[in-house]
This record gives structure tokens, sequence and C-alpha cells, in this order.
């Protein structure tokens, strides 16, 4: 190795907003009077707030990358969440067996199917809805909620007005007891899924070659663009695997809510905005992040003060933004 | 220029239609409203006439952000809220007097003036895309509160409301009816409202005609050359984004008088603020007689639309699919689709067509 590249200074991690998650998690223990009551809190402040992580990141990304804000994500997590409702409810015996084998033959499917659905919408968006309008925020968000409003009637049209009822898995139902502590299965799981696609991003976006080009055009896509790379054909598959992405969270939040309705992708949209704020817009471990102290913050002040919870997440977004006006990992385009 | 004719032009701050089908389509809409009672007697017309006058002060207003300043809010059924809870607490706690209203509609305007001048200090400083992701949280943060503050708001059921003696249904102002028609409280409180918006509307026109409005579509244009000029932009989007929650409470002021209750389904909800981004970019942005039309249209639309789509619904009752698009219900999709086409090809919409084949 040439004395050239050990300049190159190896990335500095911001290690201040993870302490930030640690630090909230640690600072609830005094206020909640027992310690088992605690750890349900925080198990189930970590799943929602992984839930929201894997709505939220595509959308995050595809901000970072393309400069494009797009408000028909939403639509994106409800046509998944509806496409693997169909899929579940159609496989309802494999569901219900006792047999860990037979749940999941019918899980995957069904999240495949989310995230093919979702990730083809998104495809057509991209070249349909979204091309025509790049650099002028004012119509994509025009254009993006008309999208939203027009797929929100199409899923009417096609799966009816009233919401359907979602079935768990008899393997994810129920809790697991540990002495005290009762942790519900399905939490778990979507705390594991959650860290999954968070490693699996970062390793995408760390170790291999087209992360090592998102990243750079996150950071200045005219350079990328110069030195030869159809910075285009990233744009696409960046915003296919974020609907995609997308897609897989409306199932997850789908099962964890047990019903789907065709507003849910705007109603958890608000959720997600706030996420992506308070992480720094275009930023994947801010948005990760931002979407656990959302998700814990919610758990725990719906415990203590049940009367704040609806604040709660507003009130954190305002003080963060107090603090770091851009977010928790400012990204550089400005 | 002869005197009543230079008279109209201040009337309307100097900002003609331009456009000689605009111009009468827009005195058509002026004087249907001003004739409504009388033109289209019945409950249920008076009731739309009633809320296009109302939605045309909420969508100008909203104009004043999207279409001069080129932000998006998405917070404007909060102020159209704070406007009609304003009124429905006031008069609801204070009895129904002249005076418990001026303290109700005092409160909603400080009220709003406050919360949009810290939400515009809190996120215009950064992005513009900022404002209108944060506007959409404080808004859906404001509706759950409204429904969750049962004690104080009525919860989801809202608040009914009496108003003073003198605009109520069963008051008779005459004794012979007018033109065939009995002068009732109601109309009384029907020309109230058509009077209030007429003058919001002219106020709105004002605004956006002065050096102010002219700043606001420089910084539209380019923000960078209108900060480079010395124009602190931050300063002019914080002022029109007061300026709009101001008309937009004024607006919920209206609605709440007319229908005499105020609840989460007629001002805070999302689907009206989906109403009013169609009927700003369908009627035409950046121009205030665009909410006009757009808003006689969208309403007019909504009321009378689905009958229309209902007989076609029912006439196609054997072809597979095509029912189903065409339900009354589905009357947004097609809006939506207007919407999408509208933004793309028609950027300013109704009045920017009917502008450009001006000959």
């Amino acid at each position: 190795m040439s004395a050239d590249t050990t300049v190159i200074a190896k990335q500095r991690i911001d290690w201040v907003p993870v302490a930030l998650v640690l630090g909230v998690i640690v600072i609830a223990l005094p206020f909640i009077p027992s310690l088992p009551t605690w750890v349900t809190l925080t198990v189930a402040g970590l799943a929602m707030g992984m839930m929201i992580f894997i709505m939220a990141s595509g959308l995050t990304l595809v901000f970072g990358l393309m400069d494009v804000m797009n408000f028909a994500h939403g639509a994106f997590i409800s046509v998944g969440a509806y496409g693997a409702v169909t899929v579940l409810l159609a496989m309802k015996p494999a569901m219900q067996s006792a047999s860990m084998l037979e749940n999941l033959s019918a899980m995957l499917p069904a999240m495949l199917a989310a995230i093919v659905l979702a990730g083809a919408l998104g495809w057509f968006f991209e070249r349909v809805v979204i091309r025509p309008v790049y650099g002028d925020h004012l119509k994509q968000i025009l254009v993006t909620m008309g999208g939203l409003i027009v797929c929100e009637q199409l899923i009417h049209v096609v799966w009816g007005a009233e919401s359907i009822a979602v079935p768990r898995p008899a393997n994810f139902s129920g809790a697991l007891t540990f002495g005290d502590v009762a942790v519900e299965r399905y939490r778990i799981f979507a705390v594991l899924l959650g860290l999954a696609v968070f490693l699996a991003m970062w390793l995408v976006l760390n170790r291999t070659r087209v992360g090592l080009l998102v990243r750079a055009g996150v950071e200045n896509p005219e350079m990328v663009e110069a030195l030869g790379y159809r910075i285009r054909r990233l744009f696409v598959g960046v915003f296919v695997a974020g609907s995609g992405l997308a897609g897989l969270g409306g199932v997850i939040w789908a099962m964890y809510q047990e019903a789907v309705n065709a507003q849910m992708g705007m109603q958890v949209m608000v959720l997600i905005f706030i996420v992506i704020i308070i992480g720094g817009l275009g930023s994947v471990g801010g948005c990760f992040a931002g979407a656990l102290l959302v998700g814990l913050l919610a758990n725990y002040t719906g415990y203590v003060l049940p009367k704040l919870a609806l604040g709660s997440n507003i009130l954190l977004m305002v003080l963060i933004l107090l603090w770091r006006p851009r977010g928790l990992y400012p990204v550089g385009k400005a | 220029m002869s005197a009543p004719v230079s008279f109209l032009g201040e009337l309307l701050s100097g900002d003609r239609p331009r456009s000689r089908v605009l111009a009468v389509l827009l005195v058509a809409v002026l004087i249907a409203l001003a004739a409504a009672p009388f033109l289209f007697p019945g409950t249920r017309s008076l009731n739309v006439a009633a809320k296009v006058a109302v939605f045309i002060v909420l969508v100008a207003s909203y104009d004043l952000l999207l279409g001069y300043t080129g932000i998006v809010s998405f917070a404007h059924t909060m102020f159209f809220g704070i406007g009609g809870y304003g009124v429905g607490i006031a008069m609801g706690k204070l009895g129904a007097g002249w005076g418990s209203l001026a303290l109700g509609v005092a409160i909603a305007l400080v009220a709003a003036t406050v919360l949009a001048f810290a939400i515009g200090l809190l996120s215009l400083r950064v992005r513009a895309i900022f404002f209108t992701m944060i506007t959409l949280a404080v808004a859906s943060f404001f509706q759950i509160l409204a429904s969750q503050l049962s004690w104080f708001t009525g919860g989801e059921d809202g608040l009914n409301f009496k108003l003073p003696p003198m605009l109520l249904p069963s008051t008779r102002l005459f004794e012979a009816p007018l033109f065939g028609v009995d002068v009732t409280g109601r109309i009384l409180s029907y020309y109230l409202v058509f009077l209030c918006a007429l003058g919001l509307f002219l106020v709105l026109l004002r605004v956006v005609n002065s050096p102010f409005g002219r700043v606001l579509l420089a910084i539209r244009e380019n923000e960078f050359r209108a900060e480079a000029l010395g124009y602190r932009t931050v300063v002019y989007r914080s002022v029109a984004n007061c300026v709009a929650a101001l008309g937009a409470t004024c607006a919920g002021v209206l609605y709440a008088l007319w229908l005499r209750y105020t609840g989460p389904d007629t001002t805070l909800s999302f689907n009206i603020m989906i109403d009013i981004l169609l009927m700003v970019v369908i009627g035409g942005m950046g121009t205030l007689y665009g909410a006009v039309l757009g808003a006689t249209l969208f309403v007019v639309a909504q009321n009378y639309l689905q009958d229309l789509m209902k007989l076609a619904s029912d006439g196609l009752a054997g072809v597979p699919l095509l029912p189903a698009l065409l339900h009354p219900d589905r009357w947004l999709l097609w809006l939506g689709i207007l919407f999408i086409l509208c933004v793309y090809y028609f950027p300013n919409g109704i009045v920017g067509r009917l502008r450009k084949t001006r000959t």
C-alpha cells in the first residue's frame, strides 16, 4: 500500500445520537415502577421503531440520492400490505398450523408478494409520475400527493372500502415469558427483522461497489455521472428497492395492527416524516436512530404520562431541531 | 378611464381577470352567490352556496402560500379548525351573544398567528420541504388533540352551538315574503357569510397585489436572487404563512357560523386538506381567481357529480370493473387523476388556460 491511501481519514462516526437512544432507554428506568414492565416497554418501543425504520428507510434514501420527496410512499406501504394480506388469507390453513415451517411458508410468500408489488408500483411511479418533475419540489409534492389519492381510491376499487382483518400466524402470536417478563413474540420477530434489514442495508451501502456509488451519489451526483456511471440507473434501482422496503414494512405493520385499510399508508406517513426529519433527510443511520427514538418514547410516555403520549413525537422533533436544525445526522447537500 | 371602471380596478387592486371568458365566469359566480337564496331556494342549494363562499376564502388564502410563495403547507385545515373551534367553544361556554362571538374570533386569530409564526420560525429557516413535513406532523397532532380533549372540544362529536337570535331560521325579518322567499334569519346569516367572504377575498387580492405580494413572487421564482437583492426571505415567508393562517381562520369562523356546528370532520380532517389542494391546482395556482373557479367547481361537483356517477354506475351494472370505478364514492379517483394531469399540463389551472386563449 502506498502512503497516499492511508491519508484518507476513516470516516468518524458521530456517537452522540447513539448515546441519545441508549440514554433514553436508561433514563426511562427510574420512571417505570417495575423492571419487567420496563423490559416489555423497551421491546415494544424497539419493535415499533424497527417497523417504522423499515418503512422510512427507502424514503430517506430516495430523498438523499435524488432529492425527491415522495408523498406516495404511503401508497406503497398500503399496496404492499394489501398484496400480502391477499396471499395470507389464501393460505389460511398454513397460517393456523402449529408448525413453524408451515407458518413461514405462508409468511415468506406474503412478504415477497408485498416487496414485488410495491417495488413494481414504485418502478411505474418513478417512470411515469416522478420523472417529469425531477428538481422541482413543489410539483413533486403535488404530483405524488395526487398519486397517493389515486392509489388509495384504486385500493378501494380492488379490495373494497372496508378494512380487512389480518391474521397473525400461530407461532407469531402470544407472548414469551422469562420469569416476570412477558414479551410478545411478534415484537421479537419485528426487532429481528428490523435489525436484519438495517444490517443488510449497512453492508450493501458500505461494503459493496453499488453502495459506494449510492453514497457518492448522495454526496455529489454530478461528479458520479462525470466519472462515467449512469446515475439514472442507480436512481431507479434505489427507488424500486425503497418502494419494496415500504411494501415489506407495510405487511409487518399490518400484521402488528392486525388490520389493513386504504388510509393506513397516509397515517404512518406522519410518523415516517417525523422520523426522517429527526434523523436528517437522506441519512439511513439517522433514520434508524430517529425511528428507535420515536418508538421508544411513544411507548414510555404512553405508560408514564398517557396524556402526553400523542405529543411526544412532536415534542421530540421540536427539541431535536432546536439542537440540530438539520437532524441528527445532517447529510451533505443543504 | 371613466370613474366606475377605475373604481372597479381599485376594488380588484388592479388585478383584472385579463380574459373575457374568465370575467364572465367570475361575474356569473358572483351573481349566483349574491342572489343564491332567491335564485336557488331550498336548503341543499343554499348550503352549497355558503360552502362555496367559505371555500373561496379558504382556497384563496391557501393559494397565497402555494401559488404565490411556492411553499406547500398541510396545516391549513388546522387554522380552519382553529377558527371553527374558537367560535364554537366561545359560543358554547359563554352563551350565544355577539360579544362571545367577537371574543372567540379574537382568540382564534391570535392563536392562529402565534402558531403559524412558531411553525414558520422552526421550519422555514432550513428548507421549504421541511416546512411541508412539519406542517403535516403538527396538523395531525392538532387533529388528535381536538378529538382527545373531549371535555373542551366535544371530541369526535364536535360542538353544536346556538347563534344570536337574529340569525336563527325561525326569525322573520319582514312580514311579507320578498321575491317569493321568506327572509329568515337563515338567509340573513347566509348574507353575513357571503359579504364577509367577499370582503376577505378582496383583502387577499389587495395583499397579493401589494409590494409585499411582489416580493413573495420573487422568492417563489428565485429565492437566492431575492435574498441577494436584500429581502429577508425567511421573514417574508413567515409573514405570508401568518396571513394565510389568518385567512383560513376567518374562513373557519364563517363555516362554523353557517353550520352552527364545528367538529373534526367539517374542519380538521385530512380529506379537507386534499380537497383544498385539488381546488387550488385545478382552479389555477398563483392567481386568486383560480380559487374562485376551483372552489365553485369542486363544491358543486362534490354535491352533484356523485348523483351523475351513480346514474352511470347503475347503467353499467353488467360490465366488470367499470361500475366499481364509477361508483359515487370513487369520485375522488377521477379528480385525483385530473389533479395530476393539471400539475403536468396546466400548471396554472383553468385560469391559466383561459388567459392563454385570450387573443
